[in-house]
């Protein structure tokens, strides 16, 4: 048999095993693609269809319901019956642009406080010794042993006219008399702190933990200050965690209804209240998944800012 | 000085002089000290006790960023999210320099370590080797008085290493900067440096030129760790530093020289013979020149520049001795005498 011949009978042997590779190669990215098309991109047009229908005093609530077996004039009727009214009545009404406004800020705020926060326990727990490293992460995630619910609940013990910090401040001597603390902003963005925290240093934590200490000292060594080497090092160095951890917490905060709805009273307006209410109060799905559309929009824009600002980071300079 | 971690002493009563513009290479195991010795240069760390003198300004409790010193970390520790000539103008930046300065002294630099073409590239576009050049860049960029090289080569491959140590030398000779290296590789101690101080469980046990420690070793230790060296233990006869002395071995009275002062009389102390000192003769005569040893060959290994002779000694022990390649090679099981001449014998402490 000559060499021609030999690796033919080859080619030939190894021609099962290399179909075999091509199609593990298509299955296994098709796992998560099938998972986010069954979960996020099903769910998500069956919403927007809602957010397109009129509410209705049926089973679903809203109208129009697609006639499977109707044919071609059943889907066109289908599809005439849809409108943007929804979305006008979101425009429309001043309601809705204030919910989503005040989500945003105190979005936006609470993320900052918890990087304000957040950073300095992460950055001790990355520093504090090889063997305490464990128990620290762990004393962070314990909160999670106990029910969300039952933690934000807590709060009003805490937060309330004649709770436990009121309590303290006028034994400290700092206040003449209680201030109100709860059903206020500020007791929501307490709350959210709180509650979102370790979604802010356990990223954060995970970044600078593995961050090179001979770094530091090159730059120190090279003639920067604590702080500079901080600065220049440090915190670039922790960019990505300290996007993931904004992200996790900017994102489900947008959304937030158990903490606004426990320490916020009545008159606050987030987007998770106004949903709930237009859910479950009014029945009116096709407005609710209108606002869910909303809420969407304003998670998607810092994600895909982050997103690209990651891709440059990346890059780097041409 | 010293340093102390706890009650551990890392570096103990080390006291050094460096001469301005030499290269000066710290040399041991690891763990003896040596790099602790660098960090403390640094600043790293500061010293339990003692003193570091820079034009005779006390750099003790000086902070690493305010010394005339850099260092190049044995990582490189690059920053990963600066370019090559970020990396290299980081320095230059933190001095407050003219934006023109940073350019015209970043470009010198990368001319200087040969990497004009990768000021843009980002550290982790780039080999082991080049990521030693722009460490060493960095490091020089603020033109240090004193520079700090931690195991400058310990992460490069053996091929590249001989290059790099002659360009490093080449460097180092043109800016005239002092060099101060930490390496655990004896033989590129010997390449690099213009001194070499040998650290062994953190005492320099000796200073000096590759070729003082290599033929006038203070201690067992040095004598083991440059080159091959064949150790005889005995006990020693009168004299002292200096001298040429008796030391009585189980193959008899053996003639060394103490270089350093290697004990009392009646003190154990061993004879260090490098390979390529002990004349090797055949036949069971003696030279009549200084003493030597009957021995029977066991084998010759053929090592092109040289050949290397193992042979069995009176009491048992082997010997190693070598010739130079061309000469007549002789058998195994032959008899021979090794001659030991009294000056290439150092004795040194047991």
């Amino acid at each position: 048999m000559n060499a021609g011949a030999r690796m033919k009978a080859g080619a030939r042997m190894s021609a099962g095993p290399r179909r075999r590779d091509r199609l593990r190669r298509l299955l296994l990215p098709a796992v998560p693609f099938g998972w986010l098309l069954v979960f996020f991109g099903l769910p998500f047009l069956i919403v927007l269809k809602i957010s397109l229908s009129d509410p209705a005093t049926a089973l679903p609530p809203y109208t129009p319901v697609l006639n499977w077996d109707g044919g071609v004039a059943a889907w066109s009727d289908f599809l005439a019956a849809l409108d943007f009214e929804n979305y006008r009545t979101l425009i429309a009404d001043p309601l809705y642009l204030a919910a989503a406004t005040t989500s945003l800020g105190v979005a936006l705020a609470a993320t900052v406080l918890l990087v304000l926060v957040g950073y300095p326990i992460a950055y001790g727990m990355a520093r504090a010794p090889k063997g305490l490293q464990p128990l620290l992460v762990a004393l962070m995630v314990i909160p999670f042993w106990t029910s969300f619910l039952i933690r934000i609940y807590a709060w009003i013990a805490i937060l309330k006219g004649d709770g436990l910090l009121n309590k303290a401040l006028l034994a400290l001597g700092l206040i003449a008399r209680p201030v109100e603390i709860l059903n206020t902003l500020p007791a929501i963005l307490i709350g959210v702190v709180y509650a979102y925290l370790p979604f802010m240093v356990l990223p954060l934590y995970a970044v600078l933990e593995r961050l090179d200490r001979s770094l530091i000292e090159a730059a120190r060594d090279l003639g920067a200050s604590r702080l500079k080497a901080f600065l220049t090092v440090t915190l670039p160095l922790s960019a990505p965690g300290l996007v993931a951890g904004a992200l996790l917490c900017f994102i489900p905060i947008i959304g937030e209804f158990i903490v606004p709805d426990l320490l916020g009273g009545p008159d606050t307006l987030m987007l998770g209240r106004v949903l709930w209410s237009e859910f479950f109060s009014n029945r009116d799905w096709p407005l609710a998944a209108a606002v869910a559309m909303l809420m969407l929009v304003i998670v998607a824009g810092p994600v895909v800012f982050f997103r690209e600002a990651e891709a440059r980071r990346l890059e780097g300079p041409p | 000085m010293t340093k102390r971690f706890g009650t551990v002493p890392a570096v103990e009563a080390v006291s050094l002089d460096l001469a301005a513009g030499e290269i000066f290479c710290l040399l041991g195991p690891s763990g003896c000290g040596k790099s602790t010795l660098l960090r403390m240069l640094a600043g790293f760390e500061a010293p339990s006790a003692g003193r570091i003198l820079l034009d005779g300004r006390d750099l003790a409790g000086v902070p690493p960023h305010r010394r005339p010193v850099n260092m190049m970390f044995q990582s490189y520790a690059l920053f990963p999210h600066m370019s090559v000539a970020g990396n290299i103008a980081y320095g230059l930046k933190q001095e407050g320099l003219a934006k023109a300065e940073i350019a015209a002294r970043t470009a010198e630099m990368l001319r200087l370590v040969q990497l004009e073409g990768l000021a843009a590239r980002r550290p982790d576009r780039l080999s082991g080797g080049q990521r030693q050049r722009v460490a060493l860049a960095r490091a020089l960029a603020k033109r240090p008085r004193v520079l700090l090289l931690d195991e400058p080569l310990g992460a490069l491959d053996r091929s590249l290493r001989e290059a790099t140590q002659a360009e490093l030398r080449e460097i180092q000779r043109r800016l005239g900067t002092t060099f101060v290296v930490v390496t655990h590789d004896p033989g590129e101690a010997m390449v690099l440096a213009d001194r070499i101080g040998v650290m062994d469980r953190g005492r320099l046990v000796q200073v000096g030129s590759a070729a003082t420690l290599y033929e006038r070793p203070a201690t067992r230790y040095v004598a083991g760790l440059l080159g091959d060296v064949n150790l005889i233990e005995g006990r020693l006869g009168p004299g002292g530093a200096g001298q040429a002395r008796i030391l009585d071995t189980p193959l008899g009275p053996l003639t060394g020289t103490d270089h350093h002062g290697a004990g009392e009389a009646g003190a154990s102390a061993v004879l260090a013979l490098r390979p390529e000192r002990l004349r090797l003769a055949p036949g069971s005569e003696g030279e009549g020149d200084g003493e030597s040893l009957p021995a029977t060959l066991l084998d010759a290994t053929y090592l092109g520049d040289r050949i290397l002779y193992r042979a069995r000694a009176a009491d048992g022990r082997v010997l190693r001795a070598t010739a130079p390649a061309g000469t007549a090679p002789l058998a195994p099981g032959e008899a021979v005498r090794l001659g030991v001449p009294p000056e290439a014998a150092a004795l040194v402490p047991a």
